[in-house]
């Protein structure tokens, strides 16, 4: 049986940006409902019940979040919407702040509602200009109809949002570098604990969510919790630590296939069904060589592990560090993966904020060591070093402060391990690239 | 009461609140550190520290940490169990050290901190001998002129933030950023806006590695040339603890000595870069006696005798016209024993306090955007009064003339021809105010019969005067002072007064014809039973840090410690 999407159901409508279209397909009456009917404490029960994991990357349990916030704080409790989407290959929540502003608009309110949020801010990256100015309209839009603002449809509870706009760095998409970015400081991630829940932004409580996890919680309150947990995984009772992986995903495809873009599916769809059912196969009709299977710092995949399920366990059994963002990057068998290490080494060496010892100089000496082995100066040893410095930065082993470094790592040892063979004919044969690297795209 | 285990060994750390790297350094294990510094915010960014850590349950298990955490920002409570030299953590403090020395230049040989660096002295004690990298090392331009006192050798830099912390948290005036991000992150200043503040140059003593120089210090010395003692800044009444460095007679530099009593972790330029006269060639350097023929260099011996002449003699025709101005900066013990030599002459003789350079007004760190002084408890203040032992000669004259008679007497009775002979005591520094005798009142000082003047430099009171000593400067005598808050802190004597010349308290000695030499522990400990409003000099011993008022004093100073930050 064919998903029917939920989340991008309204992304290809001619007046999906609208309060007005929003509204005719039954937008706000859910807030509306809970508004009155539910107890904020009701929303987060709901939400921790129907097991919504954040959408951001690590996977975290988003009701299990929520309640981390302090018992009885007078507040103010701040809710900062993550749309800092800086991961390669990823535009889940571009798309979905683009093509459906109001309901992103809607998850915000009923999560603010239910942790008793009263400011919102939507920290949105720099290059995402059109989603800015849509969700500004959104955001216009909704103050006009008294959907924001103070006593919000009649009723005591009051919230305002702020769009806050980037400078484009992708470390302020860690979400205490947004933090300090949003306070007007250098993104540099802050030491942990405290957590944001406990003191965030302006030393306040926050709860840091991505756009996608807050439009989830849209459906979860208007279809209800068995019909979220009806898509998607069951945990694997093999694994106690195992929280499940329920509710619809937007995947990302992009790379060397036929036809890239965004897919909503339940969570759990292989690579091989996301490649050749939606993305139209490799493009060429050359073969796969392999894929990064959810944004750049989650790994690499080779041909051969792509039937492992998309959720949030299954790219951890093939060595990977998780399902990230759900974007699936392809490369096909002509690439070479001393290029594409040569560029994700390139991306983290140009993007980590330079705070934490390790990975400032660990992307960089990663880098310098790619940028050599592309010019045919390659050693064998190189490739020790290689795993042995990304084994070793990042918060995983204990050596940085935030999770940059891991990203940082797990593609070039993935890499190193899972294509040593290619390697090593690289440095065997003495060839140097041919192919130019692509200019760093500059702002 | 509570017990941290470092490596095995208990401690107990009583209820203070410290991390893993303070609770180690209570055991006298070193947890190697650099973004860490006591007066600075954590941000544990260095990941230098690296230690693992792990909890002691009552029933005599332990559990540890499944990861190595920074010791600077993980708080230690009863029980806590680190574990500084593990295979893990020696792991990655190796690691650390390697990515550090990736780009550092290894310039050593023209470093000037090659010798107290703590990379050095990290990559011998937990580094590897050998690097790994076959790649370029980045080479960054250095920026000369970062301020007026400050040279930023750009690629030694490790990146520990502590300058820039250090900008924003103790001088508050925020002049340094890093620029850049990655390992292309750099120490900047915005341009026109250099590093200049009243407190610049402590930044290189927190930059752990050779990055800021001082421009005073540059490429002077090696340090391992240095001697270097303990001894207290004479600039104002905040007594900053320092330490002096100086090399075959030479002073070469100053650097803040942490002491929470005293100052805290830093000090000021102007006291730290105001030492160059103490250098000069222009000193004096031999006693001299003025007769008929005008000057005459004489021996110290001579010197002595005429003075002791010329005020036994009209000391005993007019014992109301025998003064002696004492200086705020004058050791405890030195006015102690001139005030004991004048009065020896009989009880109508006068002591008098010299004047006391005041400046403006307390100045205190941190400062706001708009350069005034921050709410809230000061960090640092460089105080108005620019002379380091007021209160502790003021006690002296105190016990001698029961109150303190000011500078104004003696020019009042200067004025009325009263002063018929005046000892002139020395220790005013040359500050480039003006010289501390009054110049409309050196005519006047004709009348007096005689006149002994002790100064560092020649100047127109000393050409007044009959007999001339040379005086020694702090940095050569060893004291007592007592700061604004009446701590008394020892300082000692880096190297010898200039040629003929003796220490002002050894020409007091030596008029009072005690024999041997200037002991200022023994005469702590005299002062201490003469005077019971300095009973804090009792032992003779004041410790490193210096005592309170009504602290009871140590029975012994201790060794010096070798300094972990």
């Amino acid at each position: 049986m064919a998903y029917e999407p939920v989340l991008l159901a309204r992304a290809n409508k001619a007046d999906s940006t609208s309060l007005e279209g929003y509204r005719l397909d039954g937008g706000y009456e859910t807030f509306a409902r809970v508004l009155k009917d539910m107890t904020g404490q009701q929303v987060t029960d709901a939400v921790k019940s129907a097991g919504l994991r954040g959408r951001g990357g690590a996977g975290f349990p988003c009701g299990l979040k929520w309640t981390f916030l302090p018992k009885g704080h007078p507040g103010p409790i701040y809710l900062c919407v993550n749309v800092d989407e800086s991961e390669p290959c990823t535009f889940n929540n571009r798309v979905l702040v683009e093509k459906d502003p109001h309901q992103v608009l809607e998850g915000i309110l009923l999560s603010s509602y239910a942790f008793k949020a009263t400011t919102a801010y939507f920290y949105i990256r720099y290059e995402y200009g059109a989603g800015m100015r849509i969700m500004q309209k959104a955001i216009d839009e909704a103050y006009a109809a008294g959907l924001l603002g103070k006593n919000i449809l009649g009723s005591e509870y009051s919230l305002d949002v702020f769009i806050h706009r980037g400078a484009g760095a992708y470390i302020c998409g860690e979400e205490t570098g947004l933090i300090e970015s949003l306070e007007g400081k250098r993104a540099w991630p802050r030491i942990k604990p405290p957590f944001p829940a406990i003191e965030g932004v302006f030393r306040k409580p926050t709860i840091v969510n991505n756009p996608e996890t807050l439009a989830n919680v849209v459906h979860i309150l208007r279809k209800g919790v068995d019909w979220f947990k009806s898509i998607g995984v069951p945990p694997d009772p093999k694994n106690p630590r195992d929280a499940g992986s329920y509710g619809p995903k937007l995947y990302c495809i992009s790379g060397h296939v036929n036809t890239p873009g965004l897919v909503e599916l339940p969570l759990g769809v292989t690579i091989r069904t996301l490649i050749n059912e939606h993305g139209g196969g490799v493009w060429k009709g050359k073969k796969a060589k392999g894929c990064i299977p959810g944004g750049i710092s989650m790994g690499l995949m080779t041909e051969a592990e792509f039937d492992t399920p998309l959720d949030f366990n299954g790219p951890c059994r093939v060595g990977c560090l998780g399902l990230g963002t759900g974007a699936v990057t392809v490369f096909d068998e002509d690439t070479s993966i001393v290029d594409v290490l040569h560029n994700l080494c390139r991306f983290f060496q140009h993007e980590s904020c330079g705070q934490c010892t390790p990975c400032r100089e660990g992307t960089g000496w990663m880098f310098k060591i790619m940028d050599r082995f592309r010019k045919g100066q390659g050693r064998r040893e190189d490739l020790t070093v290689l795993e042995e410095v990304a084994d070793k930065i990042g918060i995983m082993p204990g050596t940085t402060i935030c999770g940059l470094a891991d990203g940082a790592g797990w593609p070039v040892k993935n890499a190193v391990r899972k294509f040593r063979a290619e390697f090593e004919k690289y440095i065997q044969d003495g060839s140097a690239s041919r192919s130019k690297p692509l200019p760093m795209a500059a702002h | 009461m509570a017990t941290v285990y470092v490596n095995d060994q208990p401690v107990d750390i009583g209820n203070e609140k410290l991390n893993c790297v303070q609770a180690a350094e209570k055991a006298g294990v070193l947890i190697p550190h650099y973004c860490y510094h006591p007066a600075l915010s954590v941000v544990a960014s260095c990941r230098m520290c690296l230690v693992e850590v792990g909890e002691k349950k009552p029933d005599g298990t332990i559990s540890m940490m499944p990861k190595v955490v920074p010791g600077c920002q993980t708080p230690v409570k009863d029980g806590t169990v680190i574990v500084t030299r593990s295979d893990k953590a020696k792991d990655a403090q190796e690691r650390t050290l390697e990515s550090l020395l990736l780009n550092h230049p290894l310039d050593c040989p023209v470093c000037d901190k090659a010798g107290e660096c703590t990379l050095q002295d990290y990559s011998f004690g937990f580094g590897k001998a050998e690097s790994r990298m076959h790649d370029e090392k980045k080479t960054p331009p250095n920026k000369p002129d970062l301020g007026p006192n400050i040279d930023l050798f750009t690629d030694r830099c490790i990146m520990c933030s502590r300058c820039v912390r250090f900008t924003r948290e103790i001088s508050g005036t925020s002049e340094l950023y890093i620029t850049h991000r990655g390992d292309h992150s750099e120490i900047a200043v915005f341009p026109g806006d250099p590093l200049d503040n009243k407190l610049s140059t402590n930044v290189v003593d927190l930059c752990p590695v050779g990055a800021l120089a001082s421009k005073d210090f540059l490429y002077k010395q090696r340090v391992w040339n240095l001697k270097t003692v303990d001894s207290v800044c004479p600039g104002c009444s905040t007594g900053c603890s320092i330490h002096i460095d100086g090399n075959k007679g030479v002073i070469h530099r100053l650097r803040p000595r942490a002491n929470p009593k005293a100052q805290g972790h830093f000090m000021c330029d102007e006291g730290r870069l105001g030492y160059h006269y103490a250098n000069s060639a222009d000193r004096l350097r031999e006693p001299s006696i003025r007769g008929p023929h005008g000057w005459t260099p004489v021996g110290y011996r001579e010197a002595v005798q005429t003075a002791q002449q010329g005020f036994n003699e009209h000391s005993l025709r007019s014992i109301t016209g025998v003064w002696a101005v004492l200086s705020p900066f004058m050791t405890v013990e030195e006015a102690y024993l001139l005030a004991l030599w004048i009065r020896d002459f009989g009880k109508e003789a006068r002591l008098v306090l010299g004047p006391v350079p005041r400046e403006g007004e307390d100045d205190h760190y941190p400062k706001d955007c708009r350069g005034n002084a921050a709410p809230g408890v000061p960090k640092f203040t460089i105080r108005a009064e620019k002379c380091p032992n007021r209160i502790g000669v003021e006690a002296i004259l105190k016990h001698f003339t029961g109150t303190v008679i000011g500078f104004d007497a003696f020019l009042t009775a200067l004025g009325k021809g009263h002063v018929k002979s005046a000892f002139l005591a020395g220790g005013y520094l040359p500050t480039g105010r003006g010289h501390w005798f009054p110049a409309e009142a050196v005519p006047l000082l004709e009348q007096v019969n005689m006149l002994v003047v002790q100064e560092i430099f020649t100047s127109a009171l000393s050409q007044k005067a009959h007999v001339v000593f040379p005086s020694a400067t702090w940095a050569e005598k060893e004291g007592t002072f007592l700061n604004h808050q009446g701590l008394a802190q020892e300082i000692h004597w880096n190297s010898a007064p200039p040629g003929e010349s003796r220490t002002d308290g050894q020409v007091y000695l030596d008029l009072l014809g005690r024999t041997g030499l200037m002991r200022a522990h023994q005469l702590r400990r005299e002062i201490a039973q003469v005077i019971p409003s300095l009973s804090q000099l009792s032992t003779g011993h004041l410790g490193t840090e210096g005592v309170l008022p009504g602290e009871a004093p140590p029975v012994q100073s201790p060794k010096r410690k070798i300094p972990v930050s």
